[in-house]
């Protein structure tokens, strides 16, 4: 198992790129689920308060 | 789109199992050689990302179709992530087999960086064009142009000097075995469908916010607000 770990002695450069790689996986997941959220959301608040019927007059909330 | 996604998530559990614990050492490069199973994928991705976004470019320009748009505008951010672990992976790699992090005069290392930066720009330029159809409309440009940048990527190591290797998947001289290979290939798959998946996601939020004033929008926005007064 440890030998497994230190990967030759490359343990370091190994696993950081494995680490690294499915971080930014994970964020990708993360960030598109916020943006869809945020989305809805400011479908919602725009629905709510009538501005939408104008043309134009939705406006996302970035926030 | 669950689909994808679990579909990928059990295509990288079995690749990475291929890839770490299966595949033997290689001669060479010994266990450094196994960022390869991220490393090319990601690679691969950044290349990908990149042409599924010019080509939508070109059908959105041509047709007129606001779709096409909205998938080069989901395609970006994620092929941007993409860019950006190829080279840092590519960095972990190069420095304990080149004895350098980065190199600048390297062909493929600056078209890659190069790519990261036409992502960024086509990004930026979106989101400073305050009027749709004209934001859709020069990004669309600049995303068709720098598909030159992504031909030096594919063709870097061949036509200069490279300090990176040349490809070994469909080389007759330079030939995988398959306990290398295959996990490899795997991992390709895996993080096409992940990409799939995270843009499909991105997709309805970019179609929900173009199509706001639409009827069949506000009843699925009503139909959210009535959900969520119900939980809570």
């Amino acid at each position: 198992m440890m030998e497994w770990l230190a990967m030759g002695g490359y343990g370091f450069y190994v696993w950081a790129s494995f680490a690294l790689t499915f971080a930014v996986l994970a964020l990708n997941l993360v960030l598109a689920r916020a943006r869809h959220q945020r989305i809805m959301n400011s479908l919602k608040a725009s629905h709510a308060d009538e501005s939408a019927e104008r043309p134009g007059g939705f406006r996302e909330v970035t926030s | 789109m669950p689909w994808f996604l679990g579909l990928s998530v059990l295509l990288m559990v079995g690749g990475l199992y291929g890839g770490l614990v299966l595949a033997p050492a290689d001669y060479q490069q010994g266990d450094a050689f196994r960022i390869i199973y991220v490393h090319v994928p990601a690679a691969y991705l950044s290349l990908l990302a990149y042409m599924v976004m010019a080509i939508a470019s070109v059908i959105g320009l041509i047709w007129r179709m606001k779709l096409a748009h909205a998938v080069a505008a989901s395609a970006a951010p994620i092929g941007a992530s993409f860019t950006f672990l190829a080279l840092a992976t590519g960095s972990l790699w190069g420095k304990p087999m080149w004895g350098t992090w980065w190199q600048w005069a390297d062909p493929r290392m600056l078209t890659e960086l190069i790519l990261l930066f036409l992502y960024f720009g086509f990004m930026t330029l979106r989101s400073n064009i305050s009027e749709r159809s004209r934001a859709d409309r020069a990004g669309a440009v600049l995303a068709i142009v720098g598909v030159v940048n992504v031909v030096l990527v594919h063709y870097s190591v061949e036509w200069w000097a490279s300090l990176h290797q040349g490809q070994t998947i469909a080389n007759s001289d330079a030939t995988m075995p398959a306990s290398m290979l295959t996990p490899l290939l795997t991992m390709i798959l895996a993080f096409s469908l992940f990409f799939g998946a995270v843009m499909l996601q991105r997709l309805r939020g970019e179609v929900l916010l173009r199509e706001a004033g639409a009827r069949w929008v506000r009843r699925l926005a009503d139909g959210q607000v009535a959900e969520r007064g119900k939980l809570t």
